[in-house]
């Protein structure tokens, strides 16, 4: 039974189309790349699944359970975790109180949830900065910090929204090496990034979105060389020229 | 260490000091305007489990302010219930409002939502002035009693006895929201506050906590209604359910500082005296000045300190603890934060 299961899920806002009849299956202790150029409909995917918006077809699976339409607190109690695109740290709570609000999910009393915090933290490094304002931290930290934040609520499944977008050559770096720690850990994660470079490494399997649609599914490698994905992501003039030449 | 027995040393003078005041403060006018700095920090932290820790600024208070003094006053001159029982009726009758009010309206973001909870206010003011049963808008008059037993809630000759009884719920709100700091409901309320859809990712369910701080609101803003009525003797819907006692709700915990123990304490010492004495010294020659006084106050306070008084107070800190780390050296430093994740 695979971890997590879309069946023909479709999405439409008025009379856009967001994600049209995806068919997607995640197995357990997998790291999926999600690509797509802007505005393919990757982040709506995400926020079918994790409950921010009501798929208007289709069918989402949880380890076995159907989990179609659950509001994203259920979503996340369930063991679904995600990050957000842009940062939404809790500004004006410490580092150490952004983790907790997450541990308290599994640990209700709150010595237990701060130590659980504190071993996260320690994890992600951030324990230094443990009594800072979130609002306080570099973008780095706080991208850092969401997703130790999401940590906390022990999750199966992990979405990754753009965590690597926005970061320098070292942070990425620093970031691809907690997404592998993760996975050793045996945390199944989706990573959505509109850059390849950084999903190939890491990623086993990619699945591409373009226009709502998904238009390939595969190892990193074939991905790379799929003729519909350059086509999506560079156009059809790209195409054109080439075969003018 | 040291600075925790010094805090220790500050609560029992303070404590100390508030019990002996009606001994050594004798003049009327005086005890009662600390009555009443008691009853408006009582008020004002029951607001500020909403409205301060939770986010959800509410502008419609006085519902259950008017709710507890209408249940308890209609209980006691009607059926002769003891108003010490009409009193958690009254607290009951306003926690189901609060929810009926609440459900729905949680769904509005921001301004929304204040918007909501004027017109909520403003429903119950228009119907309780329209129905006859509970006086209409003439209100009711409760009947003295003499004889000053703490049993009857009246107090005609020893008006400390009023004192006594609001500085126990002055208490009983300190104790709780100390409390609500330091469980999980206190840092869920926080975190709906700073970013509800992060909160929600994180597996809370924010309308029932939403809701929980609303009950807990205003079962206290309603115990406090009924002891206005016992107090002043007199209740209408113009002055129990007026949105001027939503609005002081909101301001004397925005002036303290919101989502802070003290900060609606101090909003309350600094705002009721004031209101106080403008009014009596000033009467007939510019009535309604204090108004101005506190339209003034509410725009200093937006534009320079939105933090509040309690705002000030923290940067005063800052500064203090900034100019301290040059002279300390590391090691303590770090064994003072290690100290804060074993005590807090």
């Amino acid at each position: 039974m695979p971890l997590l299961e879309i069946e023909g899920l479709t999405k439409q806002f008025g009379g856009l189309t967001a994600n049209h009849n995806i068919h997607l299956q995640v197995e357990e202790g997998e790291i999926l790349g999600l690509i797509g150029p802007n505005g393919a409909g990757k982040t709506t995917l995400f926020n079918c699944i994790t409950g921010f918006y009501p798929p208007t077809r289709g069918r989402v699976r949880f380890q076995g359970r159907d989990i179609t339409g659950w509001p994203p607190e259920r979503v996340c109690q369930a063991g679904i975790a995600r990050t957000f695109q842009i940062v939404r740290v809790l500004r004006e709570m410490t580092v150490l109180e952004n983790v907790m609000v997450g541990a308290f999910l599994r640990y209700p009393r709150v010595e237990e949830a701060r130590r659980h915090a504190l071993q996260i933290l320690e994890f992600s490094g951030l324990i230094d900065r443990r009594h800072e304002l979130a609002r306080n931290l570099t973008i780095a930290n706080k991208k850092r910090l969401e997703l130790a934040r999401a940590l906390a609520t022990k999750p199966r499944l992990l979405f990754l929204d753009e965590a690597m977008a926005g970061l320098n050559p070292s942070e990425i770096n620093d970031a691809v090496a907690m997404v592998r720690k993760l996975s050793e850990q045996g945390i199944t994660m989706i990573l959505v990034e509109h850059v390849m470079k950084v999903i190939m490494p890491l990623a086993e399997r990619v699945v591409v979105l373009d226009s709502g649609e998904l238009i390939a599914d595969d190892t990193p490698e074939n991905i790379a060389t799929n003729p519909r994905v350059i086509e999506a992501y560079l156009g059809e003039k790209y195409r054109a020229t080439r075969a003018i030449h | 260490m040291q600075r925790i027995r010094w805090q220790l040393l500050v609560l029992v003078l303070v404590v100390l000091l508030l019990l002996a005041f009606p001994f050594y403060v004798a003049q009327p006018f005086l005890q009662r305007t600390m009555i009443l700095v008691v009853m408006w920090s009582v008020l004002g932290l029951a607001w500020n489990i909403l409205g301060g820790y939770a986010g959800q600024v509410s502008f419609g208070h006085a519902i259950f302010f008017g709710l507890g003094a209408y249940t308890s006053t209609y209980l006691f001159t009607e059926w002769g219930i003891s108003p010490w029982l009409g009193m958690f009726v009254g607290a009951g009758v306003a926690v189901l409002v609060s929810i009926v009010i609440g459900w729905p309206s949680f769904r509005l973001v921001g301004h929304y939502f204040a918007i909501a909870t004027i017109a909520a206010g403003e429903i119950f003011a228009v119907i309780f002035r329209n129905w006859k049963a509970v006086g209409g808008a003439v209100g009711i008059y409760l009947p003295i009693i003499r004889g000053d037993r703490l049993i009857d809630y009246q107090f005609q000759e020893f008006k400390a006895g009023y004192y006594y009884i609001i500085l126990a719920m002055l208490a009983l709100i300190v104790l709780v929201t100390y409390r609500l700091e330091r469980t999980r409901m206190g840092y869920y309320l926080k975190a709906i506050r700073e970013d509800s859809e992060a909160a929600r990712s994180l597996g809370i369910n924010i309308t029932r906590y939403k809701l929980y701080a609303m009950m807990i609101s205003a079962a206290f803003t309603a115990i406090v209604g009924t002891f206005y009525a016992q107090f002043v003797l007199y209740i209408s819907p113009n002055t129990v359910f007026a949105l001027a006692i939503s609005i002081q709700m909101a301001l004397v915990a925005i002036l303290g500082g919101t989502g802070t123990l003290l900060g609606p304490i101090i909003g309350a010492a600094v705002l009721i005296p004031m209101a106080e004495y403008t009014r009596v010294y000033l009467a007939g020659r510019a009535g309604g000045l204090h108004l101005v006084v506190y339209g003034l106050l509410i725009m200093l306070i937006s534009v320079y300190q939105p933090a509040g008084l309690m705002g000030i107070y923290r940067e005063w800190q800052h500064k203090r603890a900034a100019r301290g780390m040059v002279n300390d050296s590391l090691p303590v430093a770090t064994a003072e934060g290690g100290a804060d994740d074993a005590v807090a």
